[in-house]
């Protein structure tokens, strides 16, 4: 379903991705671990083309996205959904404009049918009865729902979460996860979570993969990642820091 | 010597960059006003906003603007026992000149701050990157009703400018200073031309373009956190303000 190939990016001197490979199979739920500021975020964009590579390709639907402009890519994008870190959420929308948002404006549905898809949509992330609320009324955890629902109700094929736990409480964290795992089994999207919740998403995510240094330096099912000898991603799962310097000491 | 090159070089092409940034994006909002979807509700609450909130701001500063000149005009013409003149002297200030200019300054400072700081909270929090993910054109959306709403209230408010203003030196010649009615009005008359007017409408037309394209440009291009707002505003009404009064001397000089 989405295939990156050799992903290189710089900001000025800063690179941040140095040949990044990928492979998301359709229907599949895989996370990308790795250190703040490891260009997780950075690769997320790159999928859904608000960022540009210095060099390499990505594939979506057998399209290479990254020589994509205006309105072809905008049809790849009709099928992705995004839920961003702080939930991007209009200010000045209430929570049904907000999640109604993508239907009024891409669609040309009726104003009752926006209406049973909305009230849907809140439905199945728990907020039935906060339609004329606005985000700034929400709290955190709501507000990530409100984004979910957002993302949801276009019933894209493919849903990037940008670290949808992040400043969440771990009861919080659980059930945005559970969310995610539900409306997975309901919808059957493809999902790529960009996240830090160790141990909690290997419960949810079909393969898991640890961006280090700008390279992914695994790939496996959570279970394989969890048993894996590779010094970066054990440092990581176990919370010790200078993984990286660590095996560069040691190689 | 070589440093001096140095730093002018590098200063002039960031200056030249920064002005092909700004020219694109004119170009590009340009372009979407002309194509469908049109955003109307959009562009009506932006025009709610740039001129119904502003008239307030624009009445107070109106009339005061035509009773100061009123006040600063008689004692200057009472010299040359030239009183009688005031009535056009205070119309063709306010219309030619100090309508657009301190209108449109007043609206930068009310309207176009507030502007340039939601585009650029919208920028930080990732709203935009949140529009242009769901397929819409965050320059379409966001930008074209701005402008548009501009360019329609700009003159608009300068014409409520210019009769405040008008009025407000009316009250100061005539119960202030003693001056007759019938002067202050038949001289007015007399000597303000259709063309005068027209001029301080297309002075207030390019005002509103300008004003609008500044700080949407500067809040679409924003830096991030709360000092990237900050410092965007700041520029967006300094830049603004400089440019009102540059475009209007160029204008002035051209039009006279």
């Amino acid at each position: 379903m989405i295939e990156i190939k050799d992903l290189y990016k710089s900001f000025g001197k800063q690179q941040v991705l140095k040949g990044v490979n990928l492979v998301i199979k359709e229907g599949e739920v895989t996370a990308i671990i790795g250190r703040s500021g490891g260009g997780k975020s950075v690769l997320l964009k790159h999928i859904i083309g608000l960022l540009k590579p210095d060099k390499g390709s990505i594939f979506i639907k057998g399209q290479d996205i990254t020589k994509l402009k205006g309105k072809k890519l905008d049809e790849i994008r009709a099928d992705i959904g995004v839920v961003f870190q702080g939930g991007a959420l209009f200010d000045s929308m209430t929570v049904y404009e907000n999640v109604a948002f993508p239907l009024v404006e891409k669609t040309k549905l009726t104003k009752k049918e926006i209406h049973e898809r909305v009230i849907k949509a809140l439905t199945d992330v728990g907020l039935q009865g906060m339609e004329y609320k606005y985000p700034a009324e929400l709290s955190g955890g709501m507000r990530k729902r409100v984004a979910l629902a957002r993302a949801l109700i276009a019933h894209p094929k493919i849903l990037l979460f940008d670290e949808p736990t992040t400043g969440l409480d771990p009861i919080l964290v659980r059930s945005i996860h559970k969310l995610i795992k539900d409306t997975h089994i309901q919808y059957g999207f493809t999902g790529l979570i960009i996240s830090h919740e160790i141990p909690e998403i290997f419960e949810i995510s079909d393969k898991v993969a640890m961006l280090h240094d700008g390279r992914i330096v695994e790939v496996g099912t959570p279970e394989e990642i969890q048993k894996s000898d590779n010094i970066v991603v054990k440092n990581f799962i176990m919370g010790i820091e200078n993984g990286g310097d660590y095996e560069k000491r040691k190689s | 010597m070589v440093q001096l090159i140095n730093f002018v070089g590098k200063y002039s092409v960031e200056f030249f960059i920064f002005l092909g940034k700004m020219f694109i994006f004119l170009l590009e909002s340009i372009y979407h006003i002309f194509i469908p979807p049109f955003k109307f509700r959009n562009f009506l609450r932006q025009l709610r906003f740039f001129g119904n909130k502003s008239m307030i701001v624009v009445i107070f500063t109106g009339a005061f603007s035509g009773m100061v000149l009123a006040l600063q005009g008689y004692y200057a013409l009472n010299k040359f026992g030239a009183e009688a003149l005031l009535g056009p002297v205070v119309a063709l200030s306010l219309i030619r000149e100090l309508g657009p200019v301190l209108c449109a300054l007043m609206v930068t400072g009310r309207a176009g701050s507030a502007v340039t700081a939601e585009i650029g909270i919208m920028r930080i929090t990732e709203q935009i990157d949140a529009l242009t993910v769901m397929a819409v054109n965050p320059i379409k959306y966001v930008v074209v009703p701005n402008i548009l709403a501009g360019i329609v209230a700009f003159p608009l408010l300068t014409a409520v400018f210019n009769v405040v203003g008008i009025y407000g030196g009316y009250l100061v010649c005539v119960h202030a200073l003693g001056l007759s009615e019938g002067t202050y009005f038949a001289q007015m008359e007399l000597y303000v031309d259709m063309e005068d007017i027209e001029i301080g409408l297309y002075k207030s037309l390019s005002f509103g373009l300008l004003v609008t394209w500044i700080c949407t440009f500067m809040g679409y291009n924003s830096g991030y956190g709360a000092r990237g707002v900050s410092k965007a505003t700041t520029n967006a009404v300094v830049l603004s303000s400089v440019v009102i009064l540059v475009w209007d001397y160029m204008l002035g000089a051209f039009l006279l």
